[in-house]
């Protein structure tokens, strides 16, 4: 299976692991990902609240890329899913809209014809065929390990928008830990916002968000949290040590992306995928797998 | 037969909250509010809750049913049933209940009137009314649909956190007066809805899309003001500083430069705000997660800054 990887901006700077692992990952299931070296940051949303215009033509202009190679887009990141998603649902309710975008692609030589499929590594997992190559290809499976799915709010809404079977009670990622011989904990923060979105702003409401995501997947067992999203990661990781003081409740747990929790069942050591990176020790799940 | 698991909740007669179980054959084609009628009616006559049109017009009888807010009238049970047959109800999220499925709005309408939800036109009245053209009308169409009923506010994850946020409800009510073409204040309009609390302290998670049972999707709107709010250069607070430095980060290289954001955003003359990166920078910096030094630049950058070139006039 071969796929355009629209790696995002934070998969190669901040969570540098999640570009290791999601390689380690693609290797070990034998999907051949080929980065889009000149595809633009997706905008994250951000780029729209100045220019919603110019944010879509930067996305139709990725789109257009993957379409020239025939591919459809694998992404590795919530943020970039639901904003590329957006873009993708503006193009195709309006005819002239569309028309408009692709006339300022031209000059480039893109221009959008609606031919690619964007989907998330997890959705892309989360099928038959996905599911049938993951069972057969596991190695290490990751029995005893509970793990507790963060899925990233923009991934899951507007619900018209995601892959997810059923966006506000989804079992997408879920399915994924079984099929890796993990045991899924279902808790109701797994698919709320991590509050990132917000941390330069507000930050106390931003660490509090992510602090009760935390607590109620500790609260209802969890010995691990594993997300699709680099931007929940960096929230839920990076920031851990400052909810922890900001809470004063010890909430420690490791967070793994979604690809490292994959690429380990299939057989990789922690340290080929950037575990060692993380904020907050991964050196527990070591122990639980070696039991 | 189907279980309605109802929180109840009378604080003349019990301190703390309880959920009680009612059985009911859901007769065909009811909505979740005609059960309900029917557990009152028929099962027990002091469980409260609002309603009243039955036609999903008034905006009363949101409640939240299996974990996520609705207008009860709006839908079907046997749509909401979950694979146990059962449907929870519980009072609406982030106001403090009164009795069983009744909360107190006040905080609701506080906000609502705290983004002064009418015009303020330039000039007198005129003998007519103040006409509008079909494009101007569009532009606030979505939101003039809100009907209150504060499914939005309910869920909104921000709330969850913080009283202080406008939420949902209020920041697209202000979206119907800030694109408004009859409107005189807009500028004052998008400084106070940038202060703390406002619309730069939208996560853009898409819950009150979500729960929103009428076009008013509040999220877009709140978007809407954003863009307003740039437009008019109200830029001297963080959200609208970080999001002009994600634009021209993009606009430069194609892609973010993850070192520059969090400084540009806080302000270089923001000294609190900039020793408050400094715990997370020296933690990733340790851990070797920091961001490239030297920030480069995707493949046919070109094409990327031609297209900024023909659009951001």
């Amino acid at each position: 299976m071969k796929f355009a990887l629209f790696t995002g901006c934070v998969a190669k700077g901040a969570t540098r692991e999640l570009m290791l692992s999601t390689t380690k990952a693609a290797e070990g299931l034998g999907f051949d990902f080929i980065e889009m070296k000149s595809a633009s940051c997706c905008g994250a949303g951000v780029v729209s609240e100045k220019s919603p215009l110019l944010a879509d033509a930067l996305n139709a202009r990725t789109f257009s890329i993957a379409e020239k190679q025939g591919l459809d887009i694998v992404t590795i990141c919530s943020t970039c899913q639901g904003t590329l998603k957006k873009t993708e649902a503006h193009l195709n309710e309006d005819a002239e809209y569309k028309k408009k975008v692709n006339d300022i692609l031209d000059e480039g030589g893109h221009q959008y014809n609606g031919k690619t499929r964007i989907k998330h590594f997890a959705n892309i997992l989360a099928t038959e065929e996905g599911m049938a190559r993951l069972k057969e290809r596991i190695k290490r499976p990751l029995t005893g390990l509970k793990v507790a799915a963060f899925y990233g709010c923009y991934v899951l809404r507007p619900s018209e928008n995601s892959d997810f079977e059923n966006p506000d009670n989804p079992t997408g990622m879920e399915d994924i830990f079984a099929a890796l011989g993990a045991t899924p904990v279902y808790y109701p923060s797994r698919v709320k916002c991590c509050g990132f979105p917000i941390v330069m702003m507000n930050k106390p409401a931003s660490l509090d968000m992510s602090g009760n995501a935390l607590l109620d997947a500790i609260d209802h067992g969890a010995d691990v949290v594993a997300t699709g999203c680099p931007l929940c990661h960096l929230s839920l990781d990076s920031y851990q040590p400052e909810i922890e003081i900001l809470q004063k409740k010890n909430n420690e747990i490791p967070v793994l992306h979604l690809p490292q929790l994959v690429a380990l069942a299939l057989g990789y050591s922690p340290n080929e995928l950037g575990m060692d990176k993380h904020i907050v020790s991964t050196l527990k799940i070591n122990e639980i797998l070696s039991h | 037969m189907a279980t309605f698991r109802i929180k109840r909740f009378n604080p003349e007669k019990q301190p703390e909250p309880y959920y009680e179980e009612f059985q009911l054959d859901i007769p065909f084609g009811s909505t979740l509010l005609d059960c309900m009628n029917l557990i009152k009616w028929t099962l027990d006559g002091s469980f409260s809750y609002r309603m009243s049109c039955r036609s999903a017009i008034c905006g009363s009888c949101a409640v939240k049913a299996n974990g996520h807010a609705l207008l009860a009238c709006q839908r079907q049970a046997e749509h909401i049933i979950d694979n146990d047959e059962t449907i929870t109800l519980e009072p609406l999220g982030n106001m403090k209940p009164v009795k069983d499925l009744v909360v107190d709005f006040t905080p609701f309408w506080d906000k609502i009137n705290k983004v002064k939800p009418y015009l303020e036109p330039k000039e007198a009245a005129p003998e007519k009314e103040r006409q509008q053209s079909q494009e101007e009308f569009l532009l606030i169409d979505d939101s003039s649909t809100c009907i209150m009923c504060g499914a939005c506010y309910s869920d909104c994850n921000v709330l969850e956190v913080d009283d202080n946020f406008l939420g949902p409800a209020a920041l697209a009510k202000a979206q119907r007066f800030v694109g408004d073409s009859r409107d005189s204040q807009t500028l004052e309009r998008v400084k106070e809805l940038s202060e703390p609390g406002g619309i730069w302290d939208c996560t853009h998670c898409g819950e009150c899309v979500e729960r929103c049972p009428k076009p008013a999707k509040p999220f877009d709107r709140i978007k809407e003001v954003m863009t307003v709010a740039l437009e008019q250069g109200v830029h001297n607070n963080n959200g609208a500083r970080h999001a002009l430095s994600f634009f021209n980060s993009v606009k430069r290289s194609g892609n973010l430069n993850e070192n520059r954001i969090p400084v540009e955003s806080m302000g270089f003359f923001n000294i609190p705000g900039l020793l408050s990166l400094l715990p997370v920078g020296i933690r990733m910096f340790l851990k070797g997660k920091v961001p490239p030094i030297i920030h480069h630049s995707i493949d046919e950058v070109d094409d990327v800054k031609r297209i900024f070139k023909e659009l951001d006039q």
